[in-house]
């Protein structure tokens, strides 16, 4: 039973008991999709659903088979290495980039900042499909569609928002004294860039950085119209998976990029939290 | 003062600052500093101080002007190459760094070899008394600690010039009376040139070898405290270091150099002056408050000038009185708290005396 203060009526009460299980409601629908997923990838019938055996923990109902499928599949395969190899530019070229972008944004001499910044931001208020179907035209100008580097550029460009918005974030609590302080100490002004801004907006670019990756990992759309027979990526096949041939084998891709996803969390925030310490931010007592 | 070099080692030559090409913020400011000086700038907010500072160390360009380290004009040298230390008010110390790699960046940057580096942030550690917090990151540092390594920070790399912009501005005022002994020590010990900003005149006093008060974006007064406080230069100065009673009047004649003023109520001052010798015309005669003596009875003194008791106030070293001229201008009176401290009832009259070289007549503007 919960302690409420003397002076609280029976409507404050049930108040209170409606907001906490009304949360407890969302976070269930949030997050029970995702983790039924991962007891059914297991499954060893071909369905989405919990056969009987399942549900009284039978060992035979259970089986990896759909993880074999996915491993022996070459268009899985495909779709798992395409999808890091173009991630990892897409997150490398879109975090340079947006850094760039943020620390020119923050400096006081730069005009028309705020024109700037909401043009740079757009790729991810516009619709997807527009920004897709744009990007179709234009690349195939250049013969980018249906390449590696058509791909890249395009989800870089889809990411460099997310690592503007924190690396900003990062700087505008960032004192200008200290990079004054660099120069003042004859460092350059690149040098000090390293040496200053640099380790202080860490967190900032590093949070960015796996949103455009996160961002280049789950992204569809773009990737159907650009993307040729070779550069499938993981969404991309789930996507024709679904319609073709509907088994666990998705679930079991799916199981796989939550535990990705985690462990690629977990990585970033040990990270984060490392330069936040380094930052001297944190209290030593 | 310790000025062993040039008298025009730092030369402002008639530097302008415009932030938005209409509104000068610094209108015409020329100064000579010389080599080891210690130089204050002193001015109300907003009057350019940081502005003037701003574009020595080259993080604010010049809009007309030249600024001349060394007989060399460094108006358009990049800042990192002036060699020209900084105390920011922020301390602005590198938090990610330790405080022996803070001190150390400097001569970092300057590809020392790491022994020699070791053994000159050891010597500067000592030098502010923090040997033992060597490995400590700054935010583990009190503010009063904080601010040395920052002032150790910009010496480390032996500069000719360093500049202060409000150093102490964020210490208690304990903190603040050591750290100015602090940076004196290390002045006198280190002999480099200092340009401090501050808008606190108790500092600028003490710690100056000369102060320039600035306001309007020019220098009103370029001197010694000394001179700065006992011949200002004019009302504003006058006004602005310690404190003043203006007494106004108008000029009637003229006396060896001086001018002599006949205030309300008839009596007449003589009183030095700088910028009004016109006779018919009005004035504002200034006397400082300690410079003014309360008569036990009347005489017929020059230079004195007859009041009425208006209030007294206990202040504990000393006692202010509060006396009022016929035109109601208000006169207050400093008097060392001894066993002569005289007393009045309201409305008695008072007879104060000055000397003639304590009191100057600025024109009215
Ligand atoms: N970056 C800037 N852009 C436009 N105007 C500025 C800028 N910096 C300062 N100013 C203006 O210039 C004037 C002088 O400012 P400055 O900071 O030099 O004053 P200060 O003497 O240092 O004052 P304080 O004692 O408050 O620090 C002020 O009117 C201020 O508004
Ligand atoms: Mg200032």
């Amino acid at each position: 039973m919960q302690k409420f203060p003397a002076y609280y009526t029976i409507w404050h009460k049930l108040g209170v008991y409606a907001l906490k299980y009304t949360a407890w409601l969302v976070l269930f629908f949030l997050i029970v999709p995702i983790v039924v997923i991962i007891p059914l990838s297991f499954n060893a019938e071909p369905y989405f659903t919990f056969t009987r055996g399942m549900v009284t923990l039978d060992p035979a109902a259970y089986s990896t088979r759909w993880y074999d499928a996915v491993v022996t599949n070459p268009n899985w395969m495909l779709a798992i290495k395409n999808s890091f190899i173009i991630g990892f530019f897409a997150t490398i070229v879109a975090t340079v980039l947006g850094t760039l972008a943020a620390v020119g944004l923050s400096s006081q001499y730069m005009p028309y900042k705020r024109v700037i910044m909401a043009l740079m931001l757009s790729p991810m208020i516009v619709p997807s499909i527009i920004v897709a179907a744009g990007m179709f035209f234009f690349f195939t100008k250049f013969g980018l569609a249906g390449s590696f580097v058509g791909l890249v550029i395009a989800h870089a460009a889809l990411g460099v928002p997310f690592v503007i918005i924190t690396v900003t974030a990062t700087l505008s609590g960032f004192d200008r004294s200290l990079y004054h302080a660099g120069l003042s100490m004859g460092a350059s002004p690149l040098k000090t860039f390293f040496d200053v801004v640099m380790p202080l907006i860490r967190p900032g670019v590093i949070s960015g950085a796996m949103f455009a990756f996160v961002t280049s990992f789950d992204e569809v759309v773009v990737v159907l119209f650009l993307a040729g027979p070779g550069q499938r990526t993981i969404p991309r096949q789930m996507f024709s998976g679904l319609r073709e041939q509907i088994n666990p084998t998705i679930l079991a891709v799916a199981t796989l990029l939550i535990l990705v996803s985690v462990a690629f969390l977990i990585t970033l925030e040990f990270l984060r939290r490392r330069s936040e310490r380094l930052r001297g931010l944190e209290d030593h007592g | 003062m310790s000025t062993d070099g040039a008298l025009d080692f730092l030369r402002f030559a008639n530097i302008q600052k415009s932030y938005d090409q209409k509104t000068m913020v610094v209108k015409d400011f020329s100064l000579d500093v010389a080599k080891g000086e210690f130089l204050t700038l002193l001015g109300p907010s907003g009057s350019g101080k940081t502005t003037v500072l701003m574009m020595m160390a080259g993080f604010e360009s010049v809009t007309h002007g030249e600024i001349l380290l060394d007989g060399h004009p460094i108006t358009r040298t990049a800042p990192y190459k002036r060699n020209i230390g900084m105390v920011f008010q922020n301390y602005a110390l590198f938090p990610h760094m330790s405080i022996a790699e803070n001190l150390a960046y400097p001569l970092k940057v300057r590809k020392l070899a790491k022994a020699d580096i070791a053994q000159k942030v050891e010597k500067f550690l000592q030098l502010i008394e923090l040997e033992d917090f060597a490995g400590r990151m700054p935010a583990q540092l009190s503010g009063g600690q904080r601010q040395r390594v920052a002032l150790a920070r910009a010496l480390i790399f032996s500069p000719s010039l360093v500049l202060m912009d409000e150093p102490l501005g964020a210490l208690d005022k304990k903190l603040r009376e050591q750290m100015q002994l602090e940076i004196m020590r290390l002045h006198k010990k280190l002999g480099f040139t200092v340009i401090y900003v501050t808008h606190d005149q108790t500092e600028a006093l003490t710690m100056s070898d000369r102060i320039a008060v600035f306001n309007d974006g020019v220098v009103q007064q370029c001197a010694a405290p000394e001179v700065l406080y006992e011949q200002p230069a004019n009302a504003f100065v006058a006004d602005f270091i310690g404190e003043n009673n203006f007494v106004p009047g108008k000029i009637v004649g003229l006396d060896e150099g001086m001018v002599r003023i006949e205030i309300a109520g008839g009596e007449e001052i003589i009183a030095m002056h700088s910028d009004c010798d016109v006779i018919g015309t009005k004035c504002r005669v200034s006397i400082r408050p300690e410079k003014m003596f309360i008569l036990p009875s009347e005489h017929t003194f020059a230079n004195k000038i007859t009041v009425k008791f208006l209030a007294r106030l206990y202040v504990g070293d000393y006692i202010r009185y509060f006396f009022e001229l016929p035109d109601k201008t208000e006169v207050v009176v400093k008097v060392l708290n001894d066993h002569e401290a005289p007393k009045f009832g309201e409305g008695d009259e008072a007879h104060l005396i000055s000397r003639r070289k304590d009191c100057f007549a600025f024109a009215v503007t």
